[in-house]
């Protein structure tokens, strides 16, 4: 069979349909590859670099030895994860002192108080899209990227640890990313533990001021000074009827 | 017959409801701009306003299904003509709910985000599916009931409506009934609160559009009808005070809570003057009055009754809500505390208006959805004509 020779309409017809072919490929190409590339960059980070499971990061906070009225370990957490100094109730705060009088003995106390970093989180429960997680290591974070600000886990927190960024954030750290319309707390210096230091802001500071109030460590190492003191010393965790199992232990309370 | 008057009432109401809407939008657009700063919410009370309008809505949008319930599953002749628009008001109130939860988010541009990560421990997370789950359901209820090829569908999809709503409505209940750390919640008990506290939400906005739409067409509801109704909805109010009776009592027996409901029922300023006065008297009492006793129960009466009955649910949901927070936290019981953070402290709160024009926006949105789809759809009630005809 001979093939018909095309009209001069359709010849133009099955130009532009190439053309379009063609535009539409490019375009598609232009939209896809940066996508293609993100995954590239995502695949080419260290494979086994998660935190590890064998450890459970804590604190035994000493309230013997906590001075009211000194507040270095609040300080120290603005400086190190860039918060500003809080003013209003819409402010902030990842750690603060908190004072405490028992009303039968009259017996007072100087704590600071700061996320948990519970085993059994609520806030993770309750966050709907999966934002607030545990790491492998015992480390309760919130992924700024999935944070919707729905403030659901500040209504289910025991211990007032989250907070809501009420205004546009300025002067950031590069390694703590904040956003307005997120919830935020203690990261317990996740970026610190990340590149392997043995300490966080607020426990160094509270050493450098002499009180030595807070001990950092992994309560899963029997050789460490956290696990030990767990162990010889009396401690407990803060509302332990909820059984959250916190990572955060008082002594002297 | 549409008159001329009738339309240019129409159109004045839609650019009513759409101006409310718009301003509230507006008043969103401006807290995403500067951030929460701008409301009266803070890291103390982190549900203000919008979440009393939000959950009003959500509550009252599965109580307001209540009459279609009753007509196509339980087979009561007086309510069957009543439930396309109970189907409507109910996708109305929801549409309204959740536009004013979704603008109150810290971040509202990630909706997306909400609807692609899911944790299924989440009472929120099952709520997404539960709401958008109950459109769906209500939408082809209703379209069940107006092709009539389907009518013979409508009353297994009034079943799925009904569980669905009950489902719902327990999930609504359960966003703070799962609340283990706060005094004011934690209660297994709000689960079936919140339904039976639906019921006559819904019951009451439902009253309130249809008197509306009857006055509007200058008809008069069968009295039969208007009586079997107010009764329904005195008892709903009745059960509704009970059971949030027994939530109280249950709490006064715990010693542990005792400062709390001595905070929200006796010394807790603004809180228990709504309580009592706003919920108790205004929003239960009076109501009760006017729809049971035998001398009211009149057109007016049922009407100012579903009034007080939606301003008493915005006074015991503010009591709820924010009274909820507003009482500290008990980390460490037995002892005075005192910190930067307002620990042990009562928290203030005084709502700003981009909140309240953000909630009263979703209460627009709501009467605009509802208005256009009676303009546009026959949801008016018709049997009634001919009975209220015959018998004048």
């Amino acid at each position: 069979m001979k093939p018909e020779a095309p009209t001069p309409d359709e010849g133009a017809d099955s130009g532009r349909r190439a053309w379009l072919g063609v535009a539409a490929a490019g375009l598609a190409g232009a939209m896809l590859a940066p996508g293609v590339r993100l995954i590239e960059v995502a695949q080419a980070a260290t494979p086994g670099a998660g935190a590890d499971a064998r450890v459970r990061w804590g604190m035994l906070i000493d309230t013997t030895k906590c001075a009211s009225g000194c507040s270095d370990c609040v300080t120290a957490c603005q400086t190190e994860n860039g918060l500003p100094a809080p003013t209003r109730s819409t402010d902030v705060q990842w750690i603060r002192k908190v004072d405490i009088k028992e009303i039968k003995t009259g017996r007072q106390a100087s704590l600071p108080v700061m996320c948990q970093h519970c085993a059994e989180p609520p806030c993770v429960d309750v966050c709907p899209t999966g934002a607030s997680f545990k790491r492998a290591d015992g480390i309760v974070l919130v992924d700024r990227h999935t944070c919707i600000g729905c403030r659901y886990c500040m209504m289910a927190c025991p211990y007032k640890a989250r907070s809501f960024v009420h205004e546009p954030v300025t002067e950031q750290k590069p390694e703590v990313p904040r956003g307005k319309g997120c919830v935020e707390g203690c990261t317990l210096c996740v970026h610190r533990i990340d590149r392997g230091d043995k300490t966080t802001a607020c426990a160094e500071a509270c050493s450098k001021a002499g009180h030595g109030a807070i001990v950092f460590g992994d309560l899963n190492d029997a050789t460490s000074d956290i696990a030990r003191r767990v162990r010889d010393l009396q401690s407990r965790p803060l509302r332990a009827d909820l059984k959250l199992d916190p990572g955060v232990r008082y002594q002297g309370l | 017959m549409r008159t001329p008057t009738d339309t240019r009432n129409f159109w004045l109401l839609l650019a009513l409801g759409v101006g409310v809407t718009g301003i509230g939008v507006g008043a969103a657009h401006l807290m995403e701009l500067h951030g929460h700063v701008i409301t009266g919410m803070d890291n103390q009370v982190v549900w203000g306003l919008p979440h009393v309008f939000a959950i009003f809505m959500i509550v009252a949008a599965s109580g307001v299904l209540n009459v279609a319930s009753i007509g196509s599953v339980f087979g009561q002749p007086a309510y069957k003509p009543r439930a396309p628009l109970s189907g409507l008001l109910c996708l109305a109130l929801l549409a309204g709910g959740l536009m004013v939860l979704m603008l109150d988010l810290g971040r509202p541009d990630r909706v997306i985000v909400a609807a692609t990560h899911y944790n299924f421990a989440s009472v929120f997370a099952w709520n997404v599916f539960l709401y958008s789950g109950m459109a769906a359901v209500v939408v082809v209820y209703l379209w069940t009931m107006f092709e009539r090829r389907f009518n013979i569908y409508t009353q297994p999809a009034g079943v799925a409506a009904l569980i669905w709503r009950f489902v719902l409505t327990s999930g609504t209940g359960s966003i703070f009934g799962f609340l283990v750390a706060r005094q004011a919640y934690q209660s297994a008990l709000l689960a079936p609160l919140f339904i039976v506290l639906s019921f006559a939400w819904g019951l009451a906005v439902f009253l309130i559009v249809q008197a509306t739409m009857y006055g509007w067409n200058k008809q008069h509801l069968d009295p039969a009808v208007r009586r079997r109704m107010a009764r329904l909805l005195g008892l709903f109010v009745a059960a509704s005070a009970y059971l949030v009776a027994v939530y109280h009592l249950t709490n006064l027996y715990f010693e542990r809570q005792a400062d709390f409901e001595a905070f929200v029922l006796r010394g807790g300023g603004l809180y228990p003057l709504l309580f009592w006065l706003g919920y108790g008297v205004l929003g239960s009492a009076l109501p009760m009055l006017l729809l049971l006793h035998p001398r009211l129960g009149r057109e007016r009466d049922i009407l100012a009754a579903s009034a007080l009955v939606v301003a008493g649910a915005f006074a015991w949901l503010y009591v709820f809500i924010i009274g909820g927070q507003a009482f500290p936290l008990e980390i460490f019981p037995g002892h005075q505390v005192s910190s930067s953070f307002a620990d042990g402290a009562i928290a203030g709160y005084l709502p700003s208006w981009p909140e309240l024009a953000l909630g009263i926006g979703g209460l627009g949105a709501a009467f605009v959805l509802t208005l256009v789809g009676v303009r546009l759809f026959d949801f008016m009630p018709q049997d009634d004509f001919v009975v209220a005809a015959d018998k004048a």
